[in-house]
């Protein structure tokens, strides 16, 4: 068992009581709600008669549903709106504050939380959405719920977990020009599967993730759920600090010291014990690309699409499928196949530096014929910073659409989807079948420099052809 | 058959299993009925529920559109299309079921289409938390047995199933197969309390404490003069 990580230093501070059968019962630092898996919480709160115990600890805002075009209400599809109103009407029954369209800080819920200074470390931090553990990069035990356990947290501040077991995954070396977060994480999957990480919190640690901004760690952790680990943090240092510094939500004066004093404390310790450790060298990663349909089946960009032979027997029949599904042939290779549709955005790589990245790849050059590629900000701050940086024009100089913020495309619970069995190459975080709202539709997950030069090319191409 | 009917298909034993007095409550000792097998590793919640039927405030019509697009691709011959499986309460599944989004619609329309208990080699961490929340029993089978209980459920239809909590195992008249139910979750069920929300308000004033006791919140909180 784990001891002296930041993961038991935290669990010890938020446990309330143990529970029957090997359960805790944990506190709750931070609760954010979004539209999709709160309205049956708030309704089974209501139906139980139950207060929402610490509105001062729960911020909600709406991303999966809203349009990227036109915001303007009602929305065209009137479920988005009434999920919308719902949310509304909830956070002001419940005096909880609401970072409403069009406030400047909507956006993405991951997004939103820590560009506000919301997300500190320390912090349990709870979401009815999958990857809350994004926020494990500044040091936070961070995990997504479902609606029965937002239902508790309102109720209670509180949920019961079981502790999770802590696996260390260092990282020697560095990231090599042209190989980004994105990669590091799709190359860590590939490597430990889909279903390794269950019943794990993954600390990402090492040379290799010192090196990285705030942004790229928060890349990393987000995909911790797609290895299976339903959390993943980075202990916090100077980069974590620097980050927070000055922002909305962020400690301040004589409070700032005493903050950073805390947060330092709660670092693993140089003597923890991990349950397990697992070793990789950074500068070994290479472009990382899916070809299938799990994060996990990932290949670098200059390799075959394997053969089911070369696979553990367990991955075999999903390799069958994926074949098939994506209409790929082992032995193929990924580098040169056309695509559809570019997407940069999403909770994994829908940031600032994000979108930097991306159009410098794009400047004074223009998106391939037959391309549809867009661009969403992660939220009302990132797209205005990046509009303040000229990035908006970047972008449609070279094709591209700029919309307003969402989830868009990763998801497609709005009216931004793939059509028919269209590709695309996209900065999100998931490639299951009918992810990104066609039933047929084919994801490509890649880093956003990747996609960037996708969309140029009007094929998968190796973006490290850009940089020489 | 249009995208419709396939999903309307199985109305018939919805109506009758979608009723609120047939959901889970109180104590689970055990789950009755067919068997249905589900083959098939990382079945990810939005095959079990894509996300377009997520746009509701309510659960209450899920059930007729889990694996919505898997069925419609199948054209009528998916396994929860199939006349033999219709009305069956147990899920026997693969490894890593469930894996992907936290959405709680995915156990949830399962639920709501009859399903009352779940069998399989392995489960994503946040489904299994998710089904153990609605009062779903997720029950892990070895390589082994599942291909011993699938061989059953195939060459015999139709055949009723008890799978009882307590003892770790399922039977029918005449085969029995162990299985492992994490204490946890056992306990929970054995006592009704996998309904959590009334166990964690009662500890009030203990709650209050561990809260005032967080730096982040008596030290340096930004958030209480928001």
């Amino acid at each position: 068992m784990s001891s002296e990580t930041l993961y038991d230093k935290i669990w010890d501070l938020h446990r309330v009581r143990e529970l029957t059968g090997g359960s805790t019962q944990l506190f709750v630092g931070l609760h954010l709600i979004h539209e999709v898996t709160s309205p049956q919480a708030f309704a089974a709160l209501e139906e139980k008669g139950l207060q929402v115990h610490s509105p001062d600890r729960t911020i909600a805002t709406v991303d999966h549903i809203v349009p990227t075009t036109n915001q303007i209400r009602p929305f065209a599809d009137p479920l988005a709106e009434q999920m919308l109103t719902t949310l509304e009407s909830n956070c002001k029954k419940n005096d909880i504050e609401f970072f409403k369209l069009g406030s400047g800080y909507q956006g993405i819920v991951h997004v939103i939380a820590p560009e506000a200074g919301l997300t500190q470390p320390g912090m349990t931090v709870a979401c009815g959405d999958s990857h809350t553990s994004t926020h494990g990069a500044f040091g936070a035990i961070a995990f997504g719920i479902g609606t029965s356990q937002v239902r508790d947290v309102l109720a209670s501040q509180t949920l019961t977990m079981k502790k999770l077991k802590v696996r260390r995954i260092w990282f020697e070396g560095k990231l090599q020009k042209g190989v980004f977060a994105k990669d590091l994480i799709l190359y860590v999957i590939q490597k430990l599967g889909v279903n390794d990480g269950v019943g794990y919190a993954y600390e990402f640690a090492g040379p290799a993730i010192k090196n990285l901004s705030m942004d790229e760690r928060m890349t990393i952790c987000n995909m911790a759920i797609e290895g299976g680990a339903r959390c993943g943090y980075i202990n916090p240092d100077e980069v974590t600090f620097e980050y927070l510094k000055g922002k909305r939500y962020s400690p301040k004066g004589a409070s700032w010291d005493l903050a950073i004093k805390w947060w330092e404390s709660l670092c693993s310790n140089e003597n923890a014990i991990y349950d397990d450790e697992v070793k990789f060298n950074a500068s070994k990663i290479p472009p990382t690309v899916t070809w299938g349909i799990t994060p996990g089946q990932a290949i670098a960009i200059n390799e075959t699409i394997p053969s089911p032979e070369s696979l553990n027997p367990s991955d075999q029949q999903i390799a069958l499928e994926a074949y098939q599904y994506m209409d790929l042939q082992p032995g193929g290779s990924i580098e040169g196949l056309a695509i559809d549709v570019c997407f940069i955005g999403s909770c994994t790589n829908g940031r600032l530096s994000d979108l930097q990245i991306a159009s410098q790849i794009v400047r004074d050059r223009h998106v391939a014929k037959g391309v549809k590629a867009f661009v969403v900000p992660g939220s009302e701050k990132v797209a205005k910073d990046a509009e303040e940086q000229g990035l908006d024009k970047i972008f449609k100089n070279a094709g591209f659409e700029w919309r307003k913020p969402g989830c868009s495309m990763c998801l497609a619970m709005n009216p931004d989807k793939l059509e028919k069995n269209q590709i695309s190459a996209s900065s999100s975080n998931r490639n299951f079948k009918g992810r990104q709202g066609s039933s047929k539709g084919r994801t490509l997950l890649m880093s956003p420099a990747m996609v960037a030069a996708a969309a140029i090319s009007g094929s998968v191409i190796d973006v490290r052809k850009f940089y020489s | 058959m249009s995208e419709n009917s396939i999903l309307e298909n199985s109305s018939l034993a919805l109506d009758f299993m979608n009723q609120e007095h047939l959901f889970p409550t109180g104590p689970i000792v055990k789950v009755e009925g067919k068997c249905l097998y589900l083959n098939g590793n990382d079945i990810d919640t939005d095959r079990i529920i894509p996300a377009r039927f997520l746009k509701c405030i309510s659960f209450e019509d899920l059930g007729k559109s889990v694996f919505a697009d898997d069925r419609i691709d199948q054209k009528g011959m998916h396994p929860f299309d199939q006349e033999q499986n219709l009305n069956s309460s147990i899920l026997i599944v693969n490894k890593n079921f469930g894996c992907g989004s936290s959405r709680e619609h995915a156990p949830q329309a399962l639920m709501r289409w009859g399903i009352r208990a779940i069998i399989g080699q392995s489960f994503a961490e946040i489904f299994y938390g998710n089904c153990l929340s609605i009062g779903i029993p997720c029950a892990s089978i070895s390589e082994p047995c599942i291909n011993s209980l699938t061989k059953t459920i195939i060459d015999k239809p139709n055949l009723p199933f008890n799978l009882d909590i307590a003892s770790q195992s399922i039977f029918n008249s005449t085969e029995s197969w162990p299985l492992t139910i994490e204490l946890g979750m056992k306990e929970m069920l054995l006592s009704g309390k996998w309904d959590a929300t009334k166990t964690l308000v009662q500890e009030k004033e203990r709650i209050n404490q561990i809260k005032n006791s967080l730096p982040y919140i008596n030290q340096f909180n930004s958030l209480s003069n928001k």
